[in-house]
């Protein structure tokens, strides 16, 4: 069932990155393009997810399990620390390079778009590395906001 | 600044935004999880016990997405600019800083700017600068 919910959740969450068009690196560069001829659409993407998403958190605040029984694990960490703004910067610049983020970079995959292929590897070698750099194995499952 | 209407698909926008904020939705309400697809992904790569389940249906399910809209649409329009070299720098980029900076476009944009949360505000308003200032440089002064 969790799995199932999980599945339908990743489903959703694709078609919503196709239909808003944000699958299209070309899109969001166009976004990302002040200068040029700026395409607005993905700060509509936002409103759209954040006016549903505000009331579902909100929901998920009330309660204490989610309906499935499981407990609500909502981040806690609040300090705006030099790695979230490090971090950050370097996803930035990575998104500014290629218009891929990792939604829409695994939604080309599955179209079978080989430079969306290559991407992802290289995306999952750079969270390896991150994995690695890391001395401890991460307690990370629980409480982290992403 | 021009507005290239032409490109802008507002109604579409809007649309798919309400369609991605409810897919966080299922999760966080059913699952009591947070859709942020770097952290999700990311969690594969030394998964707790028990835990690896449900990120990876979630995965599925985001790359069965296009087999389900071709099955009821056309393709959808994907254009890629960037050369391999620079996706390949690009990616590695994104996924260390996603997960240095625990969360990207979902994580943080969708799921923590929807909680209200001022850490996901400062990196949101963080990367988004960085993306724009870096297609400043590549597209305005490198002149690609």
């Amino acid at each position: 069932m969790r799995s199932a919910l999980a599945f339908l959740a990743g489903l959703v969450f694709g078609l919503g990155l196709l239909l808003s068009g944000m699958a299209d690196p070309a899109k969001v560069l166009g976004f990302l393009d002040l200068a040029g001829a700026w395409d607005p659409s993905l700060a509509f993407v936002m409103a759209g997810a954040i006016g549903v998403g505000a009331i579902a958190f909100a929901l998920a605040r009330r309660r204490r399990a989610s309906l499935l029984g499981d407990p609500i694990q909502s981040p806690t960490r609040s300090r705006i620390d030099r790695r979230l703004v490090a971090g950050s910067l370097l996803f930035g610049v990575g998104w500014g390079l290629a218009g891929f983020c990792p939604g829409p970079a695994l939604v080309a995959l599955g179209l079978g778009n080989a430079k969306a292929i290559v991407f992802v590897l290289a995306m999952l070698a750079g969270m390896a590395l991150f994995e690695l750099s890391q001395a401890r194995p991460a307690p990370e499952v629980a409480a982290r906001p992403d | 600044m021009t507005i290239a209407w032409t490109s802008f698909t507002p109604w579409a926008a809007l649309a798919g935004g309400a369609l991605i904020g409810f897919a966080a939705a299922l999760l966080i309400l059913f699952n009591g999880r947070i859709a942020g697809i770097s952290g999700i992904v990311g969690g594969l790569l030394r998964p707790a016990r028990g835990d690896a389940g449900w990120r990876l249906a979630f995965v599925l399910g985001l790359l069965a997405a296009p087999l389900a809209w071709l099955a009821i649409g056309t393709a959808p329009r994907l254009h890629v600019e960037a050369g391999w070299p620079t996706l390949i720098v690009a990616g590695l980029l994104v996924g260390i800083g996603t997960r240095y900076g625990s969360g990207c476009t979902s994580g943080h944009g969708v799921c923590g700017l929807s909680r209200g949360s001022l850490r996901s505000l400062a990196a949101t308003a963080t990367f988004m600068a960085a993306g724009f200032a870096t297609v400043f440089v590549v597209r305005h002064l490198l002149g690609r």
